[in-house]
């Protein structure tokens, strides 16, 4: 029964969202429009609140047996309380009953997110530059064919983007060009078709409850 | 006598001045703009109803075209414009049940108009089924007869033989380092959301991990940016110790949620490999750019990294940084690949068949495409592509 469930459950939704595709009747789509959107924001809403839980029990029992680093914990979860509290009572744009400007100093989520979550964000993805050029140190080694066509492709494409790969030959961004547009696109497509049925596959697999491994190999 | 000279007179000239007011009128049919031929409206096929589609004979000179409507009054009124190139206007504006009569009115430079006949009452009504993709179902069913085939003859007992991947075959000796390296594994099962079938694959993939460590006893950390991902990675988590017979070494905060934003995500992982040193590392599942910040911190830490991913364009990054990757189709197959059960493997053939047959079908057509010099495009664009 633990397992039927699920399992039958999955199969009427899987066909419900399989039928859609095919039915475009208002009746099919409604149905469906409710399920995706409706019951699985409700899904999402019980699963934020779980994971939410087990956010703050980590945190929790992480201070109170004083595991590594467990002064940080404290921070989490001021951040994670004092963020709610404005959020719930200070509206997202300051238009709560919380007041939430001293002088011109705003603390709103809008501004919270604005000011501190994106920044954060955006020095987190610079780091990317730099752990692209450890990659790329790492892995354009010239120690077989294939790493040696991988690194002069590398070459051509890196200096076909910028100016001074025209001022050597005026043929180099033609062939970047050519690289990416043909043998780049060619196997990138090769791939992209394989995604592409194999997620046909292995949603016809879970379908037909031939896949169960997503109940934990339950069978 | 001169009045009825007179009489004649302007009885002639009355005569000429209607005969002449009578070649007039011959002579602007003749020579003035033709109202546009063939008009007919049909219910819009293959929809969900609430639209018309009328279509008419392209009229020369014209600057652009005025459809009318007629509801159940009978009264026609402007319902929109269409170019001069258009021979056809989709009104999605019609009811569904309720009859129309449609005309189509050409306009021309200097304000001259040609208005057709009308067409005849027709009613929009909604289709259960989409005929445009009959194909695409028939070829769903060919797939599906495919994995029927095979797993009929895995379920007899016939060996089926799947050809070595190096990154899944490297997943027992990821487990079996880390065992004797008493450090955890960990594994990340992407960063999407859980409609994303590759996020179901990496799930798949959680099962078999989270068999083999539950039976050499390692330690698991699955870190989630989703919570719905998350409750999922927990229960496929406990599910896989209570198979594998240690439900007791099931440790429910090895599987954890972390935020949900990205980039705070990948800080929060890069945190937890500098910290915890996980001796193996696995990045499967949908990423963003994030994959490169995982895989490269891992990377540093000395550990063993599989990697896998249907994200294209995330794949090189992997490539680099990871010691074996998955790629695109490998990430679906290796729940199978690591199950060895009988009818998953059947399952995996039967896809491989599907797909070969789906690369030949493809191979031929755009051979004779081009061959036969066919313009594909404007072939599927008719048919509702």
């Amino acid at each position: 029964m633990k397992t039927k469930l699920p399992l039958t459950l999955m199969i009427i939704m899987a066909i419900l969202g399989l039928t859609g595709y095919f039915m475009p009747h208002p009746t099919v789509d409604t149905l469906n429009t409710y399920l995706r959107n409706t019951l699985l924001r409700i899904i999402s809403a019980f699963a934020l609140i779980l994971g939410l839980g087990n956010l703050i029990q980590h945190h929790v029992k992480r201070i109170e047996k004083k595991g590594a680093n467990w002064r940080q914990s404290y921070t989490l979860l001021a951040g994670l309380i004092v963020t709610a509290i404005i959020g719930l009572f200070g509206g997202v744009s300051g238009d709560g009953m919380l007041p939430t400007q001293v002088g011109n100093f705003k603390y709103d989520v809008q501004t919270l997110y604005m000011q501190v979550l994106n920044p954060l964000g955006s020095t987190m993805f610079a780091l990317l530059a730099f752990y692209m050029a450890s990659a790329a140190y790492r892995s354009f080694r010239a120690k077989n064919f294939l790493s040696v066509l991988l690194l002069a492709s590398a070459f051509i494409v890196m200096l076909g983007q910028v100016p001074f790969g025209y001022l050597i030959s005026p043929s180099i961004p033609d062939f970047s060009q050519w690289i990416m547009g043909v043998p780049n696109t060619a196997s990138k497509r090769g791939i992209e078709l394989g995604v592409t049925l194999g997620a046909l596959a292995t949603s016809l697999k879970i379908l037909t409850g031939i896949e169960r491994s997503w109940m934990g190999g339950g069978s | 006598m001169k009045r009825i000279l007179l009489a004649l007179l302007v009885l002639g000239t009355a005569a000429a001045a209607a005969s002449a007011q009578e070649a007039l009128s011959p002579e602007v049919e003749e020579t003035g703009p033709a109202p546009p031929a063939k008009v007919a409206a049909r219910d819009t096929p293959n929809d969900a109803g609430n639209s018309v589609t009328v279509s008419w004979a392209a009229v020369p000179g014209v600057v652009r075209y005025r459809i009318e409507r007629a509801g159940a009054d009978g009264e026609f009124s402007e319902l929109d414009f269409a170019g001069s190139v258009a021979t056809s206007y989709v009104d999605q504006a019609a009811a569904t049940g309720t009859a129309y009569r449609y005309r189509v009115v050409a306009l021309f430079a200097g304000g001259g108009e040609a208005v057709s006949g009308p067409t005849s009452a027709v009613a929009s009504s909604p289709q259960w089924f989409n005929s445009y993709l009959t194909g695409v179902a028939l070829a769903i069913v060919l797939f599906v007869g495919t994995i029927v085939y095979f797993v009929r003859r895995a379920k007899r007992g016939e060996h089926l033989f799947v050809r070595r991947i190096a990154g899944l075959e490297a997943v027992d000796e990821a487990v079996g380092r880390a065992t004797e390296m008493g450090r955890p594994i960990l594994f990340v099962s992407g960063t999407g959301y859980i409609e994303s079938i590759g996020t179901i694959a990496a799930l798949n993939v959680l099962g078999q991990v989270a068999k083999k460590t539950a039976e050499y006893g390692t330690k698991l950390a699955v870190p989630n940016c989703d919570p719905v991902v998350f409750t999922v990675s927990r229960e496929v988590v406990k599910g896989a110790y209570t198979e594998a017979g240690h439900p007791d070494a099931y440790d429910p905060n090895s599987v954890s949620f972390l935020v949900e934003n990205r980039l705070s995500y990948s800080a929060a992982v890069s945190g937890i490999l500098v910290r915890e040193q996980p001796a193996a590392n696995f990045f499967l599942g949908p990423f963003g750019g994030e994959s490169l910040i995982l895989a490269e911190t891992g990377s540093t830490t000395g550990a063993i990294q599989i990697s896998g991913t249907d994200s294209t364009t995330q794949l090189p990054f992997f490539v680099v940084a990871c010691d074996y990757t998955l790629m695109g189709e490998e990430l679906y197959a290796a729940s199978a690949y690591l199950s060895r059960e009988p009818l998953m493997l059947g399952a995996l053939k039967g896809e491989d068949w599907g797909k070969f047959i789906f690369m030949v079908i493809l191979t031929l057509g755009t051979i004779i495409s081009l061959a036969a010099g066919i313009d594909v495009g404007k072939i599927l664009s008719t048919t509702g592509y």
